[in-house]
């Protein structure tokens, strides 16, 4: 060995290794590469809100917040939608955050090691999985068929709750799982009872956690489509349901499409309206009807219920909303883009712009809280 | 008068609440039991009209023509073609954004991109759905002449816009997972960064990536709007992204679109769907599970 070592020339150390120049260019080059990637995401994100601000921007006016869903694309508006979107979200949430928080307590704080927690870990792991439109099939053989809550705002809250279920129990159980063990010592060492400590100590602090996570299964909730078109969401809704269910409705005697109007052309149907509202007659015009009065309507009508903001207030109940049919705000937004008219297309993306900016605002909020949660807690 | 410690208390609160908490965990595997029941019990009803061989074999699906086919095979070359075309775009882009994150960036580009990015994840289908039929479609019309209105194409590049986030997030925290001293061990025998990052970190982490991707996977085979929207509803057997066609989730919601008479054939032919579509994107979860649990034991 030694032999051969004298036989080679000392190397120069300071010199560069072969290729070197090449190599670092490589490496600063790939930075440009990176930023290239980040930046088609980014783009993709510009790219769309763009696009749904220059076909629909215009059409955002105070009466599309304001208006029954029309035959008529001018006079279109969300107001079902987004009233319908409010009451399904809060039926989720009434059912997905509480139990959602137990079920995340229950397997940070509780749960023992044994088969049925894990059977439970596997369950919550695979439900996170599973795609959307499964829980729609779930809500058309089990809720409607077999429990019979109908096509429904209840059955539409929740299948929505279940979809979300893995966000908050997960985020939960990450948020418990942060608080540091001295404060559960603390409390038990002065007497404090298991739930008590967990009330009182741990929830507490896990509560930021718990928000942000509750925030992001909301919004996925509100963007939801598939499961609910499952479960016959998309109807043409020209009333609210916080009035009674089939207050503000028409009944239709012959084959009508979903606008209540007769389906074969050049023909007339007769359809009997069961409270005061207007027809929209295929030219346009309007034509008011009475309650009760049964009229011959030509093909493309559309019947409109009053359903005014008046009409509402009256016939309000607290619960009598969760049994209504309802539309919600993705649904609409997809009805109107399966619609070959230019005129449906901008109110579609019209409704795209209301429902991007609501779940951009959460997820947005949603980020920034567990930023700033990371920043200002220092155990 | 003095308390006797010796004796237990039986606190009624806390074991009502104990049993409370059970009963909302409990309820996680009723709903995968009631899921499985539901698809599986009608899909069984579908499969005593139409025999298990048809479905797998038949290169046909016209459940709602009178000459009915019921063979899954259209359906399933229609997702898997989306589902390619996602892959193509998503794991390139996700894996230089994730290498680029946890590499070469800095603490606080990282603290600005992720969460931006993650933004993409949090834009609804149905917009997703909208965008790709008139922004990319015609985008790509330009550049791909005869490109029908409806393809799998654009429906799959956007969905793999919408799947870079998770590719991204994951792989990112399966490659910084990957303890310093390997990475310095690199740079002491003078590997440069990238050099590092594709022979070393890559590596180590391959099973978290690969998860990671799987994962995205799922998300894709399971995506609906954006194929209902843009991909076309034409169930055929599908050999080119340009075609268009359906996809399994698609199929479920035309049929749900028009009147379901339940009980009918067509009506179960919408679980026997489903059954194929959570038939896959378990198994998938099943590997993406095993694979990252596998990386996070190995240090």
């Amino acid at each position: 060995m030694t032999a051969i070592d004298a036989q080679q020339a000392p190397r120069d150390l300071t010199a560069q290794p072969k290729g070197l120049a090449m190599r670092r260019f490589k490496d600063a080059s790939f930075v440009i590469w990176g930023i290239i990637a980040t930046l088609i995401g980014l783009g993709t994100l510009v790219a769309l809100v763009g696009e749904l601000v220059h076909d629909g921007g215009h059409r955002l006016t105070g009466a599309f917040f304001t208006s029954f869903p029309s035959s008529d694309p001018a006079q279109a508006g969300i107001l079902s939608a987004w009233v319908g979107s409010i009451l399904v979200i809060i039926t989720t949430a009434f059912i997905a955050i509480p139990i959602g928080v137990l079920a995340g307590v229950y397997l940070e704080e509780y749960a023992p090691k044994n088969a049925i927690t894990s059977a439970i870990e596997i369950a919550v792991n695979n439900l996170a999985g599973v795609p959307s439109i499964i829980f729609g099939l779930l809500a058309v053989g089990l809720f409607v068929q077999m429990f019979g809550l109908g096509q429904s705002i209840l059955t539409a809250g929740v299948t929505l709750s279940l979809l979300i279920l893995p966000v908050v129990i997960v985020a939960t159980r990450e948020a418990v799982r942060g608080v540091p063990q001295d404060i559960r010592h603390a409390a038990l060492a002065v007497g404090a009872t298991k739930w008590q400590t967990t009330q009182h100590h741990v929830l507490p602090y896990a509560l930021p956690g718990v928000v942000t996570g509750v925030i992001i299964g909301i919004s996925r909730a509100i963007g939801e489509t598939a499961p609910l078109i499952l479960i016959g969401g998309l109807t043409f809704v020209a009333f609210l349901p916080i009035t009674r269910p089939g207050d503000a409705k028409f009944e239709v005697i012959g084959a009508v499409d979903e606008y209540g109007a007769p389906v074969t052309a050049d023909a007339t149907e007769s359809i009997r309206i069961e409270n005061d509202g207007v027809v929209v007659l295929p030219d346009f015009s309007e034509m008011p009807v009475e309650a009760g009065q049964t009229y011959e309507l030509p093909h493309g009508s559309t019947v409109q219920s009053v359903a005014s903001w008046g009409d509402a207030a009256a016939s309000w109940s607290p619960t009598n909303w969760l049994g209504s049919e309802f539309t919600v705000m993705p649904i609409q937004m997809f009805n109107w883009t399966s619609r070959p008219q230019a005129e449906f297309l901008e109110i579609a993306a019209a409704a795209g712009i209301v429902l991007l900016f609501i779940t951009l605002l959460l997820n947005g909020s949603a980020i920034w809280l567990r930023y700033h949660l990371r920043k200002r807690i220092k155990w | 008068m003095e308390r006797d410690f010796t004796k237990k208390r039986v606190r009624v609160g806390e074991r009502v609440m104990e049993g409370l908490l059970f009963f909302a965990a409990a309820l996680a595997v009723a709903i995968v039991a009631g899921i499985l029941y539901v698809v599986i019990s009608e899909a069984a009803k579908f499969f005593v009209e139409v025999s298990f061989i048809e479905f797998v074999t038949s290169t046909r699906w016209t459940p709602l023509f009178d000459d009915a086919h019921y063979g899954i095979a259209p359906l399933l070359t229609g997702t898997f073609m989306s589902t390619l075309v996602a892959l193509a775009v998503a794991v390139p882009l996700g894996l230089l954004v994730a290498i680029y994150l946890s590499e070469f960036a800095s603490p606080r580009m990282r603290e600005t991109i992720k969460p931006t990015l993650e933004l993409l994840a949090g834009v609804p289908t149905v917009v997703y759905g909208y965008f790709a039929l008139l922004f990319v479609t015609p985008l790509l019309q330009r550049v791909i002449p005869g490109l029908p209105g409806f393809n799998l194409l654009s429906a799959g590049i956007v969905m793999g816009l919408m799947i870079i986030p998770y590719i991204a997030s994951l792989s990112e925290d399966a490659m910084r997972a990957v303890p310093r001293s390997l990475r310095e061990g690199s740079f002491a025998m003078g590997a440069t960064r990238l050099e590092t990052a594709f022979r070393v970190v890559f590596p180590a982490a391959i099973s978290g990536i690969v998860g990671a991707i799987i994962l995205g996977m799922s998300r894709a085979v399971g995506e609906t709007m954006i194929v209902v929207i843009a991909g076309g509803q034409l169930p055929q057997i599908v050999t080119s992204p340009t075609e268009q066609g359906a996809t399994v989730t698609a199929f479920i919601a035309q049929v749900a679109l028009g009147d379901i008479a339940f009980g009918t054939l067509e009506y179960q032919s919408i679980f026997a769907a489903g059954l194929a579509l959570l038939f896959f994107t378990l198994i998938f979860n099943f590997i993406a599970f095993g694979l990252q649990r596998r990386f996070r034991e190995a240090y």
